[in-house]
């Protein structure tokens, strides 16, 4: 299956930016967090296009799925 | 902070100054005793131009002391742009200034009868005040250099620039940053047309001779604010992310969430989002020689904001925050980050509301005034504002104006005041602030963000309607407490997950004061705030059908996901049912 993954602000650092990656079928969020070694806390908020989506998640072809530390502003 | 400076700008003779007790207000900071003197000494159905509006600005109940994050000010007055009662608050070194100098407010009041201007300087020794022709239709900048000249570099400044002089709907009041850069703005509703009719161009106050403001209880203060700044830090939000990218780390995610509105609310993402991105900034921040990490005001320990360079490594401008790059990026189809920090500094210097600004171009563009995405065009328009021609005077009493002018439909006001960065049919959330608010469109008022779409303080869907209207009831309550403390809003990331930072700051209230505040005091203090507010705005003749977004939010849905603004009417007007 393919999938998009995009990374954001501290998430990029020593990996990439936006990527279209190969994943078997099955794979959830969490395995793919795994892969990218980051831990859990550091993930903290995942959309699957565009709509909030948890760990547990198992992506489809043609996902995109968007990656976030804890952010904040206003 | 035991004394209110009055000027009567209308006195017989000339202005006349007076200091007295703070008197019935006691007790209060930032939003709390702004809202509270307006509410009771301006007539509600007063022309906001008219001697009988007065201008409030307060610094917060700590400010001045050593406690974190304790320097915003607060501005108040009957806003010529919502016609409603405002608060503007702002960050920038006057707040603690003002705060040594033991001023609980200034207020502005009355009319001079000859259209004329005057400097205000207050020091250790009182205030005076001065007329000055020479300051007339300066910039931000050009006033604060000549302020500098005058008294030196130990000092602060409010003032405003051509556009408050003009007396447009969408001027703002400036503050001097830690480096005297008037570049923290009270931007929104119109402060700064308040300060231009009152004649008032500049006040610079200087606290050399002052100490730091005492608590009652130092050893309890110190102890809280120490427990305050660690919980700070430790929160990923305010430690981490603030620090890094400043409030434009929100483009990307706002952008993803689809909730990010683009050519003038017309659809929820943004081509060009990536290239304006905080990320974008904080690189070309660091390449330049810049910085992307300074705090606007002494005490600040998140420190949001940066400093801008331009590609041969010159100050263009601050950071431009989240809302600003959004409004003249997104909205108007922009994407380019120099010219974006360029629309900053002009709006700056002029003295305009960011958002207020963006919006207005972005529903310009919609009347076919100029394209989405001539950025050139946009500059110009600014520069119009500052050169007070008569189509920059129109594009300088904002969006509702512009889009009359226009003949535009889709005009993204409420109660006349820009919406601002954030879709309300892709965030709900937000969509109940800015249709109930009494001071208009306003996410600060209660930034549904955080949980709609930051898992902040738990997860409401930000695409249902469904628990919308407490979330926001809550925040707004949380909110006019805050602004009521003046402390920096962004310490609400680290408070509503942090129940121990929450109670560090209720113990520096305490130590500060002898006070026993607790929880439920502090929403008791928001609820009064919020009543106050409410009840100036139906005596100045609002209702529930003021309470309400443009009807396209209703009918148009907006792309990604097809979405439109889902909570009743009905529901609406609960929302200050507590
Ligand atoms: S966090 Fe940002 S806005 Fe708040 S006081 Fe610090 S620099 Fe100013």
């Amino acid at each position: 299956m393919r999938v998009t993954v995009k990374l954001f602000a501290t998430l990029r650092d020593g990996r990439f930016t936006e990527g279209e990656r190969e994943y078997p079928a099955g794979t959830t969020i969490g395995d793919i967090i795994r892969t990218l070694e980051m831990d859990e806390n550091e993930a903290a908020l995942i959309f699957v296009n565009g709509r909030h989506a948890d760990i547990g998640y198992e992506i489809l072809d043609g996902d995109t799925l968007a990656i976030f530390p804890p952010i904040g502003g206003g | 902070m035991d004394k209110i400076l009055r000027i009567d700008m209308g006195a017989e003779g000339g202005p006349k100054i007076t200091e007295s007790p703070v008197g019935a207000y006691a007790g209060l900071g930032g939003r709390a005793l702004t809202s509270s003197v307006v509410a009771s000494e301006v007539d509600p159905l007063c022309h906001p131009l008219s001697a009988a509006n007065k201008l409030v600005i307060a610094p917060g109940l700590l400010s001045g002391s050593i406690a974190a994050m304790s320097g915003r000010i607060s501005v108040g007055c009957k806003s010529p742009l919502t016609g409603g009662i405002k608060e503007a608050n702002s960050g920038g070194q006057p707040a603690q200034v003002l705060a040594r100098l033991n001023y609980a407010a200034i207020v502005l009041e009355g009319k001079p009868k000859e259209d004329t201007l005057y400097k205000v300087f207050i020091n250790k020794d009182g205030a005076k005040i001065a007329e000055d022709k020479s300051l007339n239709m300066l910039s931000n900048y050009q006033v604060v250099e000549k302020m500098k000249g005058e008294y030196g570099n130990k000092i602060a400044c409010i003032s405003i620039g051509q556009a408050g002089e003009m007396r447009l709907s969408a001027a703002s009041i400036a503050f001097t940053d830690m480096e005297l850069r008037p570049s923290r703005h009270a931007g929104r509703g119109g402060v700064g047309a308040v300060m231009g009719s009152k004649g008032v161009k500049v006040i610079v106050i200087d606290d050399s001779g002052c100490s730091t403001r005492q608590p009652k209880d130092p050893e309890k203060f110190k102890a809280a604010n120490i427990k305050f700044i660690e919980g700070l830090r430790s929160h990923p939000v305010t430690g981490q992310a603030l620090p890094a990218y400043g409030t434009n780390v929100l483009t990307n995610i706002v952008n993803e969430a689809g909730a990010y509105p683009t050519y003038n609310f017309k659809q929820g993402r943004f081509q060009g989002a990536a290239k304006i991105s905080g990320e974008t900034y904080a690189e070309l921040e660091t390449k330049r020689g810049g910085l992307a990490t300074h705090g606007c005001h002494s005490g600040c320990v998140i420190r949001c904001s940066g400093i801008f360079n331009d590609k041969d490594g010159h100050f263009l401008s601050k950071q431009p925050e989240y809302e600003t790059v959004w409004a003249h990026g997104g909205n108007c189809g922009i994407d380019d980050p120099d010219k974006i920090a360029l629309l900053d500094f002009l709006d700056d210097d002029i003295g305009l509301d960011t958002i207020e600004m963006g919006v207005t171009i972005g529903v310009a563009m919609d009347g076919g005034l100029i394209q989405f995405g001539d950025v050139d065009g946009a500059i110009n328009l600014i520069k119009e504002v500052g050169k007070g021609t008569p189509l920059g005077r129109i594009i300088g009493s904002g969006a509702a104006v512009t889009g009359k002018v226009l003949g535009v439909e889709k005009v993204p006001v409420v109660k006349g005041q820009a919406l601002p960065a954030y879709d309300p049919r892709a965030v709900q959330g937000i969509g109940v602030t800015y249709a109930t608010s009494p001071m208009g469109a306003d996410h600060t008022a209660g930034y549904a963000i955080a949980t709609n779409i930051l898992k902040v303080g738990g997860y409401v869907d930000p695409l249902k309607p469904e628990g919308q209207v407490e979330l926001s009831r809550n925040l707004q309550i949380a909110t006019a407490a805050v602004d009521s403390t003046g402390m920096c809003i962004f310490i609400a990331f680290a408070i509503m997950d942090q129940p121990e930072t929450f109670q560090a700051l209720l113990d520096m209230l305490n130590a500060f004061y002898g006070l026993e505040l607790t929880a439920e005091g502090v929403a008791e203090l928001g609820k009064k705030v919020l009543k106050t507010e409410r009840d100036f705005n139906m005596h100045a003749g609002f209702s529930q059908i003021h309470d309400r977004l443009p009807g396209f939010f209703k009918t148009e849905s907006l792309s990604p996901h097809n979405v439109t603004f889902q909570v009743k009417d009905e529901e609406l007007d609960t929302a200050f049912n507590w």
